[in-house]
């Protein structure tokens, strides 16, 4: 049995950290999360442009995607803090998260209520305190690592992605697939060109027939732009690294999946119930993409890179593999792991593979990544109708 | 056996991706189908980019992975680059 160390929440669910998180109901309440969150040790905060004159299914979209962050299993409690006159209520939020998860301890701040940004950042830093104090009583457990949902992501690819960090994340995708847990592959855009591949490992017709219809809207919606995709993908960096096309960055892209059956198609921020793998509709945008894995349910993010980036989750360690030594090498303060070593010839696939499930594991017991250590918590929702 | 400098990931592929920047003229060992050809490289290659293998005429389909990464848009001779100024993709076209 593989295990690793994770905090077991009441209701089944499996954390791997146990944060504090402070969430700003709309982006007029952005400074007083942040003023919250930096004056208490252990606390997180999210940031964002959303919150306010969106409508119907838009509208949606962001209040769930800000109430699976409080209510996934990688935090302890929340503050929600709202301005007081906006179209995503912080008291709905919260309410939410309450109803989701009554065992935790969750907080609202309005800042007109409050009187003013001074007096809200006084109450919300009072609340968090408190929370940081009984998490920090909380002990790990071994769990099995079926419990574990990791998200991959591929950014600022190169053409080397498709050669070594790539397929080694799909040999640990596979080691986790066979120890029971579930993996997300996502960034629709991104399979335009190798969706075939994915489709005809589908369990079902009505599976297969998702992966074409994701692949249809997506392509529609780059194409009722009036121009070449490419530029926005494959990026001016993907282009200076070598790639050439969407299709064959796609082509790439897909060997992180590794090779065990698709089991669904969900939609963006969909919450994650089946084993094994499973298609997250979601764009290529590496944020919202993380963002919406991570509302989905997973855990933690393997995110590979060839350009490198430094990026990060709010709550979900991310782990950063690197396509090429030279980049490991240049953008080490960013990097976790090398898989520039398949290039070389030092190591196989399955050896890096095997190295980046065992960080998978150990990072999922309390080892910080680096974009944890360096505090990055980047956080940007997928947005399906106007501003008004 | 040198240093690899070239990756060809299937047989069906008619380009290499190259791991380490090739300069013009230089003639690269590559593996086609099991046998090792040698390619004169006509001009600089940066790493991680491709060059043809085969000859590729205007209009056939570029492949790597085995898979269709998109079309010639002229001739391709082998040891030529091939990126965007040369291959165009079939996707996402909003513009034709």
């Amino acid at each position: 049995m593989i295990r690793f160390k994770g905090y077991r929440r009441p209701d089944g669910a499996t954390g791997i950290r146990n944060h504090v998180l402070v969430i700003p109901s709309v982006v007029c309440a952005n400074r007083v999360a942040r003023g919250i969150a930096q004056q208490v040790s252990g606390a997180t905060w999210i940031e964002h442009q959303h919150g306010c004159a969106q409508l119907g299914a838009d509208a949606e979209l962001t209040a769930q995607v800000l109430i699976a962050h409080g209510t996934h299993p990688n935090v302890f409690g929340a503050v929600v803090v709202g301005l007081g006159c906006e179209t995503n209520r912080a008291q709905d939020i919260a309410a939410a998260i309450q109803a989701k998860c009554p065992y935790k301890s969750v907080s609202l701040v309005i800042i007109q209520d409050e009187g003013g940004s001074v007096k809200a950042t006084a109450a919300g830093v009072t609340a968090a305190r408190q929370m940081v104090t009984e998490a920090s009583c909380q002990e790990r457990e071994f769990v099995d690592a079926s419990a574990l949902i990791l998200g991959t992501e591929c950014g600022g690819s190169d053409a080397c992605s498709g050669i070594s960090a790539n397929p080694a994340l799909g040999a640990a995708s596979d080691m986790l697939i066979d120890a029971g847990g579930s993996v997300i592959l996502a960034e629709t855009t991104e399979l335009i060109g190798a969706e075939h591949l994915v489709a005809a490992r589908a369990v079902s017709e009505s599976v297969a027939r998702r992966c074409y219809e994701a692949i249809e809207r997506c392509e529609a919606s780059a194409t009722a732009m009036k121009v070449d995709m490419r530029g926005g993908q494959p990026t001016p960096g993907n282009i200076e690294g070598g790639l050439s096309s969407i299709e064959e960055k796609s082509l790439g892209c897909i060997y992180k999946a590794g090779t065990r059956p698709l089991q669904d198609v969900i939609e963006y921020a969909a919450p994650v119930t089946k084993k094994g793998l499973v298609w997250m509709d979601t764009p290529g945008h590496d944020i919202e993409q993380i963002t919406g894995m991570v509302a989905g349910g997973c855990q933690l993010v393997v995110f590979t890179t060839g350009r490198g980036t430094p990026c990060g989750s709010p709550i979900a360690p991310t782990i950063k593999v690197a396509t090429n030594t030279a980049m490991f090498e240049k953008m080490n303060d960013n990097m976790d792991l090398n898989a520039g070593t398949i290039i070389s010839g030092d190591e196989s696939v399955d050896e890096v593979g095997i190295r980046i499930f065992q960080e998978m594991l150990e990072v999922a017991s309390g080892k910080l990544s680096k974009a944890e250590a360096l505090g990055f918590n980047d956080f940007a929702i997928k947005r399906i109708g106007p501003t008004m | 056996m040198g240093k690899i400098k070239v990756i060809v990931m299937k047989s069906s592929d008619n380009v290499c991706t190259v791991v380490e920047s090739i300069e013009a003229g230089s003639v690269i060992a590559v593996q086609d189908k099991g046998e090792q050809i040698s390619i004169t490289v006509s001009e600089r290659i940066p790493f991680g980019h491709k060059f043809a293998i085969r000859p590729i005429q205007h209009g056939d389909s570029i492949i790597k992975y085995g898979e269709v990464i998109g079309v010639a848009t002229r001739e391709i001779a082998p040891g030529q680059h091939v990126h965007v100024h040369n291959l165009e993709s079939r996707r996402g076209r909003g513009d034709k």
